[in-house]
């Protein structure tokens, strides 16, 4: 395409790039909400306690929950055949999320207005279950990916599924799901240690360095298990990088082991699932009393570091087949046109570092920590 | 094949959402930009009433942002899992104002959302205002890029077919940022949410003053919601004669089905105020007619027709046979994509593609097809006439009636008599209007556009994800019981809200 200053596989790159930060950005930002949303019903034992623990995220939620939305709403704009496939592929699983997403706000808005204590047991319970099925899902939907999920296309690129969602809790994505939960809990977990303060503070303490060493351990087991029991796809052959998106195109292998091959490639990349290990033993070994910027700093880069390192496992593949591989949907194949990959990255590059920027903002209105005396001096409820 | 029970529940499950979402859409984008008024008055003049009505009139705002929020992800994501054909077909295009209404707009609403209820106490007076505009800014510029995205399904501009990619891809970002359906649509909507917002003012405020109870609050905030209702009612009925025009260019069977215009008059048209549209003998009975009106509002000159449903199907037919030579170019270009001849055949048909698609309903090779299939398919194009022309005309009655509240509830707040007490049940018992014209409008936007889903390109059945029928009966049912119980508690908390009114209530307490 002609009056694009970018090529079309630089485009294809940032927007993968792009399309990881997102992820990265939701899974570190509403990733401590969900987090602390899990932890609710267990670091906080009285009304005054719960309210605490909410109040640390309830100012901030809903602009993290936009990573996810945008998230969702990139991947439409960007990788379109990506977002049709996995969002219609994995229709339960995305509806489940939906449900989990959907009762947060109406948790956060609803529970203080009604004094009752099964009320607010009810909504204290339901903000966990969401934040705990919303990371159990995201985790499962992520260990398919590296499974391969059964896909195809027709000639008219029609797309059909042939699995259902009791096929995605294979035991793998069961494992990737329980790391997912862990991660974030973890996260939510050093969180309420930095915002909160008293029993809650500490409770989150004690929990966060438990679940970052169980989540340190699954990761290396389910990184074990990916180099040697599990097949990874790759491209054979060679395929252009800057031909129309048509996933029909190409010949793929798959071999054990096929996922390392990133990182043999390339050493550096090795420094992702380093930092995820890392971060995760930091936030184990820290004091929970000190220190605790450091370890929920530590935590970011653990969520980071393992986040990324399944998409550098995954690349070029964005949504491998399992019965159709040569019709996996990869970086090279399943982009948007030239001319709408470069109108969206425009739109990014000015409008990201602003959203960024007054979410700092934002959080730094809200800094400080949130006490529990301050909390329990108030009226509850209106 | 794809299975028309599959389709017909995708459909359903598309428009209860849709429709729910929009439940709380107008008043959000309403409540929001009054509560920045209010506040706005309150930083200028220093006067804590102002203050006092900004926080209540902002804990209603709290609770319905939350149960759009929620209902909005169920938007977001329904075309990825529902209608997956329909996103790879045009994600090109549509995904991107989508993802851009979140860049620029969703963020920014949802960023400050929470400074608006937590940051009275940490910001400073200048400080908390802009945060509140920034909130209904972000409504609003929301609104924008969801009607540019919706503006496209209506009237495609700046795409092409790419048969190499078989989807449709953006050529001008340009043509569909400037779609003159989207602007139109955009004013039309935004205005009536500022209705909604109004009414929903002025009725509760009604509802304090005739029993007595926090007068001043009621008062002001009655002459708030009177301004700007009567300002924001005829903005919309004229936006709404604006998109009237704009979809006789484009989409002249939604504006036939709007009026049961079975057969094209003599310019100018007479437009039907009452009648009953036959649909077997293809008549509208016992019609009263104003002459000229529909030719004026629809055409803006005196001597160009508005065509007639039957002279659109016999049109619609012809772009069927059209399409059908392009489809066939396609067949021949995937074999042999050198071909030059069907490149050419392509481009020049590539306009109606999408009419030789309707035939998929009726016969699985649609090269095959026979006269009486694409008499069918050209048949198909006809919108359900009857729902069509008693939604619009509720919609548009009420548009005026809008007018002709907020004219009196202006008048009275003028001469500073605004406690009448029949204008006062008038007001409240007006509550639940504006919500009946907004999904009524929806109605005639989304539903009279069938049977396509991007008009004249794809057809809506074509669109919909290959998921089982069981598959989508869960969700169906799923999202019926969870929307009811939240709409149940929704309007609990909104009554108790009330209720309680404006007193000590620690809506944003810090």
């Amino acid at each position: 395409m002609s009056g694009v200053p970018i090529p079309y596989d630089v485009l294809r790159l940032i927007w993968w790039a792009l399309l990881g930060m997102l992820l990265i950005g939701f899974a570190v930002l509403d990733g401590y909400d969900l987090g602390t949303a899990m932890l609710l019903p267990f670091v906080g034992h009285s009304d005054a306690e719960r309210r605490q623990t909410r109040e640390t995220v309830e100012p901030n939620w809903e602009g993290h929950q936009v990573w996810f939305i945008l998230g969702g709403g990139a991947s439409f704009a960007a990788w379109p055949l990506l977002y049709a496939a996995s969002f219609s592929g994995f229709y339960i699983a995305m509806f489940l999320v939906l449900l989990a997403l959907i009762i947060r706000p109406v948790a956060f808005q609803f529970r203080d207005k009604l004094p009752g204590y099964r009320w607010r047991e009810f909504w204290d319970w339901g903000l966990a279950a969401g934040g705990f099925v919303a990371s159990l899902v995201f985790g499962v939907a992520f260990g398919n990916l590296l499974l391969g999920v059964p896909f195809g296309f027709d000639s008219e690129l029609r797309l059909s599924y042939a699995g259902n969602f009791f096929g995605l809790l294979n035991p793998f994505g069961l494992v990737a799901g329980i790391l997912s939960v862990l991660m974030l809990a973890m996260h939510g977990g050093t969180w309420l240690a930095l915002k909160a303060d008293g029993a809650v503070a500490r409770r989150a303490g004690h929990a966060a360095r438990l679940l970052a060493l169980c989540a340190a351990i699954v990761f290396a087991l389910a990184g074990w298990w990916i180099a040697t029991g599990i097949d990874g796809y790759a491209i054979s052959g060679t395929v252009s990088h800057v031909a129309p998106s048509n996933p029909l195109a190409k010949a793929v292998t798959r071999a054990p082991g096929a996922w390392m091959a990133n990182f043999e490639t390339y050493r550096a990349l090795i420094a992702a699932p380093a930092i995820g290990i890392a971060g995760a033993f930091l936030v184990a070994l820290l004091p929970a009393s000190r220190l605790r910027k450091l370890a929920f700093l530590s935590s970011t880069l653990a969520v980071a570091g393992i986040i990324a390192t399944a998409g550098i496992a995954l690349f070029p593949f964005l949504l491998p087949s399992s019965t159709h591989p040569e019709m996996s949907l990869t970086v090279w194949d399943s982009s948007s046109s030239q001319t709408t990959l470069f109108i969206m990255l425009v739109a990014t590059a000015i409008f990201l570092p602003i959203i960024l920027a007054y979410t700092a903002y934002v959080l730094r209105v809200m800094r400080g920590r949130v006490r529990l005396a301050d909390v329990a001096q108030r009226d509850g409820h209106y | 094949m794809i299975d028309p029970t599959v389709v017909e529940l995708s459909r359903l499950q598309f428009a209860l959402t849709a429709l729910y979402h929009f439940l709380f859409v107008p008043l959000t984008l309403g409540l929001s930009l009054l509560l920045a008024i209010m506040e706005s008055v309150y930083v200028m003049t220093g006067r804590p009433i102002w203050r006092e009505m900004t926080r209540f009139w902002g804990v209603l705002f709290g609770i319905n942002f939350a149960m759009g929020v929620a209902t909005g992800i169920t938007m977001e994501f329904q075309f990825g899992t529902n209608w997956a054909y329909y996103a790879q077909y045009v994600g090109d295009i549509f995904g991107a104002p989508l993802a851009i209404e979140g860049l620029m707009a969703f963020f920014l609403e949802a960023s400050f959302v929470g400074l608006f209820f937590f940051g009275w106490n940490r910001l400073s007076r200048l400080g908390h205002l802009v945060v509140t505009w920034l909130v209904a800014i972000g409504a609003n510029v929301s609104a924008l890029w969801i009607l540019i995205a919706n503006g496209w399904m209506q009237n495609p501009v700046g795409a092409t077919f790419n048969p190499t990619t078989m989807r449709m891809e953006l050529n001008s970002f340009y043509a569909l940022l400037f779609n003159p359906v989207a602007q139109d649509k955009f004013v039309h909507t935004v205005s009536a949410g500022y209705v909604t917002g109004s009414v929903f003012v002025l009725a509760i405020s009604a509802l304090y003053l005739l029993r007595g109870r926090h007068v001043a609050l009621a008062r002001r905030s009655m002459t708030v919601a009177a301004s700007f209702g009567l300002a924001s009612a005829l903005s919309v009925v004229v936006l709404g004669d604006e998109s009237g025009y704009t979809a006789t260019v484009n989409q002249k069977m939604k504006i036939a089905g709007m009026e049961a215009m079975w057969t094209t008059e003599p310019a100018p048209a007479s437009i039907t105020v009452f009648g009953w549209p036959d649909l077997a003998t293809r008549t509208t009975r016992y019609a009263i007619e104003i002459p000229w009106v529909l030719g004026l509002i629809a055409t803006r000159s005196i001597d160009t027709p508005v065509e007639g449903i039957d002279e659109l199907v016999a049109e619609g037919r012809k772009h069927i046979e059209q399409g059908l030579i392009a489809y066939r170019a396609l067949l021949t270009l995937r074999q042999n994509p050198n071909d030059e001849a069907a490149k050419t055949a392509l481009a020049n048909g590539a306009g109606d593609l999408g009419y030789a698609l309707l035939l998929r309903a009726h016969s699985s090779d649609i090269l095959a097809a026979t006269p009486a299939q694409i008499d069918a398919a050209a048949n198909d194009l006809v919108p359900d006439v009857p729902v069509l022309f008693w939604a619009f005309r509720i919609m548009a009655g009420l548009g005026f009636y809008f007018i002709a509240l907020f004219a009196g509830a202006f008048y009275l707040a003028s001469v500073r008599r605004l406690e009448k007490r029949w204008f006062l049940r008038i007001a409240l018992f007006s509550l639940p209007l504006p919500w009946v014209a907004a999904e009524l409008g929806w109605v005639v936007a989304e539903y009279g556009r069938q049977p396509w889903v991007v008009e004249g390109v794809l057809p809506t059945f074509l669109g919909a994800s290959s998921v089982s029928v069981p598959t989508i009966l869960f969700s169906l049912a799923g999202f019926v019981v969870f929307y009811s119980a939240l709409a149940v508690t929704d309007v609990a908390l909104m009554v108790r809200a009330i209720r309680r009114g404006p007193v000590g209530g620690p809506g944003g307490t810090e």
